[in-house]
């Protein structure tokens, strides 16, 4: 059950070009740096990435996009990113906005072994066109859904703080975010971390991700963890 | 007129002892800093985090906690962190008592556009349409007029949806409001508004009952 892989590059190594790809992380906070960097390095192309933004010009999802690796975005919200915004206007990249919550449970979804969710966001805007919806009783009043479906991705990339050799792993704070059922919803996950230990050495009731989800796991390494905001009050 | 601050020390008065609420960005984020002393009151950040503090102090900031505007921030004893799905789980759920967030327009049924100027650059609409679609109570900080002195409390949005029939509330630098089946209903004037003054600013249906009171917010 020794999930361990040497590094981020044998992690990718049968990443191939049009795949789709789950990227953990909640702007530049949980991101997995040393996926995203070997990535970069590969050079793998038209990739589709289910993340629930897309970095900075210079870090995170950002440094694929100034290598043009990118074919589609399916993000929440996309921020302040000046390649980003170029590559969208110019039709080179193809971007699809959905709310953030139906982005986490169709992730969840796959996890869990569902096919669809049905969820309120959207109902009414255009998030809704094309889409199957019904109607349930909530309060003893009738409510519209959305049917959304689970995603089906070829690859989940996660950063955890802590794993051990069978995958199981524990985040930090809230660098959590998406990671957890991102992990559990990639045909092939695979968890970088930044303390690898040997199994037996997490506390069982402590560990958020059981290992069954994660397929390959290494202990990251020169982990920048910019911040994206910094924002302070004086002593 | 209520600058920022006012329309946030205003909506202040709205929030209960006990409340869970969820701020959004912009002046909704400057109602935590008037939520009165003694109150037990619990920040939700939608990034996974119940119990929301202020900004670290110079040299404390912490990479891994943040708010869902990507700040720096810190905890409150008694806090908890989540995933994304359960912190959408718990909105969907109905568990958050207050939802306080900005608008661009509101219609008087409560229909709000929030998030996409056509011909603009789409930044997406984060976790606003999950809020809006879920909250059980909602108030909008805004603007009652834009830039050209247009009304954006209007019959119709006419700015891409965000949520239908949703909002509540309405606190703007010129009035308090409440979305009522028949339209907004004029509840207080800020100090020094006449109530000539906000009819001229409001373009959706709006009922005026009895002497309106100017607001107190101190």
């Amino acid at each position: 059950m020794n999930k361990t892989v040497k590094n981020a590059e044998e992690a990718i190594k049968d990443i191939q070009d049009n795949m789709t790809l789950m990227l953990g992380g909640f702007g530049l906070c949980g991101i997995p740096e040393n996926c995203i960097s070997a990535l970069v390095k590969k050079g793998v192309k038209g990739l589709t990435c289910i993340s629930n933004n897309a970095g900075v010009d210079d870090f995170g999802i950002g440094l694929m996009l100034q290598t043009r690796q990118v074919k589609k975005m399916i993000s929440s919200y996309v921020g302040e990113n000046a390649e980003f915004e170029r590559q969208l206007l110019s039709g080179e990249l193809e971007v699809e906005l959905i709310p953030q919550g139906t982005l986490a449970t169709r992730c969840l979804a796959a996890g869990y072994g569902m096919p669809a969710i049905f969820t309120p966001a959207g109902v009414g805007t255009e998030v809704a066109i094309g889409k199957e919806t019904r109607k349930f009783m909530v309060d003893g009043a009738e409510k519209e859904f959305l049917m959304e479906m689970a995603f089906d991705a070829d690859f989940a990339i996660v950063k955890a703080w802590k794993g051990d050799t069978h995958g199981n792993l524990i985040y930090r704070e809230t660098a959590r975010n998406f990671n957890p059922m991102m992990a559990m919803a990639g045909k092939i996950t695979i968890a970088e971390v930044e303390e690898l230990v040997p199994a037996g050495e997490l506390n069982p009731d402590h560990i958020h991700t059981p290992g069954i989800y994660v397929h390959r796991i290494f202990q990251g390494a020169n982990y920048e963890k910019r911040i994206e905001q910094r924002t302070v009050r004086k002593k | 007129m209520l600058d920022k601050i006012g329309i946030a020390k205003r909506i202040a008065k709205e929030i209960k002892d006990g409340y869970y609420v969820n701020l959004g960005i912009g002046i909704p984020t400057l109602v935590a800093n008037y939520i009165p002393q003694g109150m037990n009151v619990v920040l939700q950040s939608e990034n996974g985090l119940l119990g929301m503090g202020p900004f670290p102090f110079e040299g404390e900031e912490d990479p891994d906690l943040i708010n869902a505007g990507k700040q720096t921030i810190t905890t409150v004893p008694g806090s908890v962190f989540f995933d994304s799905a359960m912190s959408f789980g718990m909105i969907r759920a109905r568990k958050v008592d207050l939802t306080i967030l900005g608008a661009m327009e509101v219609a008087d049924n409560g229909d709000i556009a929030n998030w996409k100027i056509p011909g603009k650059m789409v930044k997406g609409m984060g976790g606003a349409m999950d809020l809006v679609a879920s909250a059980k109570n909602i108030i909008v900080a805004m603007q009652h007029v834009n830039k050209a002195g247009e009304s954006k409390l209007l019959t119709k949005c006419t700015l891409p949806l965000t949520g239908v029939k949703c909002v509540k509330k309405i606190v703007t630098e010129l009035a308090v409001l409440d979305v009522t089946p028949q339209g907004f209903k004029l509840l207080e004037r800020a100090p020094g508004i006449s109530v000539e003054q906000i009819k001229n600013a409001t373009e959706g249906k709006l009922i005026i009952e009895g002497d309106i009171p100017e607001m107190t917010i101190e």
